[in-house]
């Protein structure tokens, strides 16, 4: 970064500098860099605990500069109710992928929502297992071809993809619940809020938030960086309208969470 | 035994759960399954009522993640099961063998495979020993005979955990947990947080590194690194808290050898040794890894033959050839499925394995 770039808009400091290991282009970053921007604002960084997961942000914990716990497959939402059982005060977030969250650890993250679970949930959904090379997750769309629905998902052969946020919104237990899409500037900056957010509820005490960001994979998409962005825009999007489903401080009237309880 | 002991009595479970208390345990993650449900239920009525955590988890999976995620924080924790509970947590507790983590958990062992029963089984003792899921890490075991020993045992296996860095399990079964008896209880006291510089918490940047907990070791060396690490850690083990009691002849002609529940039908059967006209004398580990080879192995050189008494259709006898390494005939008597020999069985079985190695049986 020039010197000028590092004035305007600083590398974070809930950021390593290590070399990420993601695809060119790959919105993973931006969502790294998103969390990490975040926790610097909120100034959370050594109270921090990051639960890194398994798929390609298996290495999460190489990247955010504060305490980290790296789970088994889908058992984030586990690994963190532990963490946080004991330390109430910390704050805890679990970094997980669509396959994680919503295939192998369906469980684990709906039930932690149902008790309310006081951490955050940062979700990724590129409608993809990207680790694994490109293999249909529970959230691949009707139609999708990946490496193992090579003619495009069928509802005959592997039903119809699942909408996280709405099937949460179903419970009590969330705080938070919001879709954003990691596609143009406002769409980001709009993502950053919803992080935020998604943190201010857990430093109230109002219990569990997820924010399930749209992503690129255009590894597996077949398709170039930009290509994949349209992608969302104009065919993702639609599957998984963006929307603040939950929001329980502001429903509290409380524009702003408490950044030091 | 300290004199500040309270005697009470009570059953295996309930006696494993003061023990747990004792040991420093104040986090406790579980899933019902019966023989075992009187520990969770204890825990519930009393973690809360002293600062501690009890969480009923959505599934034996979420539980062992759970205690990973709280040892990882820095706690004494501990979750307890019986066998289908403990075969649905084997990937958890591979993790925690690789991010060398310490935890208790305790297998009340019901018959099987599959569903099964609830019944008294020692079908586990794979999966107790060879087991922690995939990866070269075992667990440390302790294999207790009385509900006097469950309560010890669950109590010291907090500290062995934290001493080795390793999961420690209290292998039992299901009578074990029903059973009542008579249990002097150590008293709980409040105790000083475990010391794990490797914890992850709330901490100022300034004062340490940040931590991580991890199992992912991509460079070969490094992989290969933790696994030297616990393979010394286990040798480590086996010269300091490897555990047996003998009882019976000092000149036996055989040796038994039976730990659990087992060991108690075999404690009867030597006692009738005379009636029986063979000398006896049973081995009961305390510990099963690591394993008390040289005890066994030394008897194996002096008794014409050494017979297991276990509940299963022949796995600990396996631990007990490879100490004996064909020093004199190993025979087993197994049952399975919620069966277990009689006295008078062990006491038949002791004669024909006698005979059958050349003793003049009185
Ligand atoms: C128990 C287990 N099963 C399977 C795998 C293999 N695996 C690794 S990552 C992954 C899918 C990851 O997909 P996702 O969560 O969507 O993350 P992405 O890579 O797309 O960001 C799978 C199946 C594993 N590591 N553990
Ligand atoms: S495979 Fe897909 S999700 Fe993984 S780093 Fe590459 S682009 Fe990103
Ligand atoms: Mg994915």
């Amino acid at each position: 970064m020039t010197e000028a770039a590092t004035l305007i808009n600083p590398y974070p400091e809930a950021l390593t500098d290590v070399e990420m290991r993601y695809c060119p282009g790959c919105t993973h970053g931006t969502a790294h860099r998103l969390v990490a921007e975040v926790i610097d604002e909120l100034g959370v960084k050594d109270r921090t605990i990051a639960v890194a997961t398994v798929g390609c942000s298996v290495y999460a914990y190489e990247y955010f500069n504060t305490d980290a716990v790296q789970a088994a497959h889908g058992r984030g939402p586990a690994v963190a109710t532990g963490i946080k059982r004991v330390h109430p005060d910390s704050v805890v977030f679990t970094y997980q992928g669509d396959g994680d969250l919503a295939s192998i650890g369906m469980g684990e993250v709906v039930h932690a929502a149902a008790r309310g679970e006081n951490f955050t949930i940062i979700f990724i959904n590129n409608a993809v297992f990207g680790m694994t090379q490109g293999q249909m997750a529970p959230t691949t769309l009707v139609g999708q071809k990946t490496t193992t629905s090579p003619r495009g998902r069928t509802t005959a052969e592997a039903g119809w993809p699942i909408r996280v946020c709405e099937l949460l919104n179903t419970l009590e237990g969330p705080g938070f619940i919001a879709r954003e899409a990691l596609t143009t500037p406002p769409r980001i900056r709009s993502a950053k809020k919803s992080i935020r957010r998604a943190f201010e509820t857990q430093l109230a005490g109002e219990g569990f938030a997820l924010v399930e960001l749209l992503s690129t994979c255009s590894a597996w998409w077949g398709m170039t960086p930009v290509e994949a962005v349209y992608h969302i825009e104009d065919v993702m999007i639609e599957h998984y309208p963006l929307q603040t489903f939950r929001d329980r401080l502001a429903e509290a009237g409380r524009s702003e969470g408490d950044g030091n309880a | 035994m300290s004199e500040e002991r309270r005697r009470a009595f009570i059953s295996g479970n309930e006696a494993t759960a003061e023990g747990g208390i004792a040991g420093g345990c104040r986090h406790f993650f579980g899933y019902p399954i019966t023989p075992q449900n009187k520990i969770p239920e204890y825990m519930s009525e009393h973690l809360p009522l002293i600062g501690g955590v009890y969480l009923q988890a959505e599934s034996e999976v979420a539980a062992i993640n759970m205690v990973y995620g709280a040892s990882a924080a820095g706690a004494r924790v501990m979750t307890t099961s019986s066998s289908p509970g403990i075969a649905l947590m084997q990937e958890g507790l591979s993790y925690m063998l690789g991010a060398e983590l310490p935890a208790v958990l305790v297998n009340m062992v019901r018959g099987g495979p599959g569903l099964g029963n609830i019944a008294v089984a020692q079908s586990d003792y794979w999966l107790a020993t060879r087991g922690a899921g995939h990866g070269d890490g075992r667990c440390i075991t302790l294999t207790p005979y009385s509900v006097q020993e469950l309560h010890d045992f669950t109590a010291r296996a907090f500290e062995i955990a934290d001493r080795y860095q390793n999961i420690t399990m209290v292998l039992a079964d299901a009578i074990l947990a029903s059973m009542m008896e008579p249990c002097e209880l150590i008293p709980r006291r409040e105790m000083d947080p475990p010391d794990r510089p490797y914890a992850v918490g709330p901490h100022d940047s300034a004062e340490r590194e940040r931590n991580i907990v991890n199992s992912l070791w991509v460079d070969f060396d490094v992989m290969e690194a933790v696994n030297l690490r616990n393979e010394e850690r286990y040798a480590r083990a086996a010269a300091e808290i490897t555990d047996w009691d003998e009882f019976g002849s000092d000149d036996p002609q055989i040796l038994l050898c039976a730990y659990g529940i087992s060991a108690r039908i075999c404690e009867s059967a030597v006692m009738r040794a005379e009636e029986a006209g063979v000398r006896m004398r049973l081995l009961r580990p305390k510990t099963v890894f690591p394993f008390p080879t040289q005890p066994i192995r030394e008897w194996a050189e002096r008794v014409d033959a050494v017979l297991v008494v276990e509940l299963s259709m022949g796995q600990f006898v396996e631990d007990v050839r490879l100490a004996v390494e064909g020093r004199c005939p190993v025979d087993l008597l197994g049952r399975a499925g919620g069966n277990m020999p009689s006295v008078t069985d062990v006491v038949n079985r002791v004669r024909e394995v006698a005979t059958k190695a050349g003793v003049s049986v009185g």
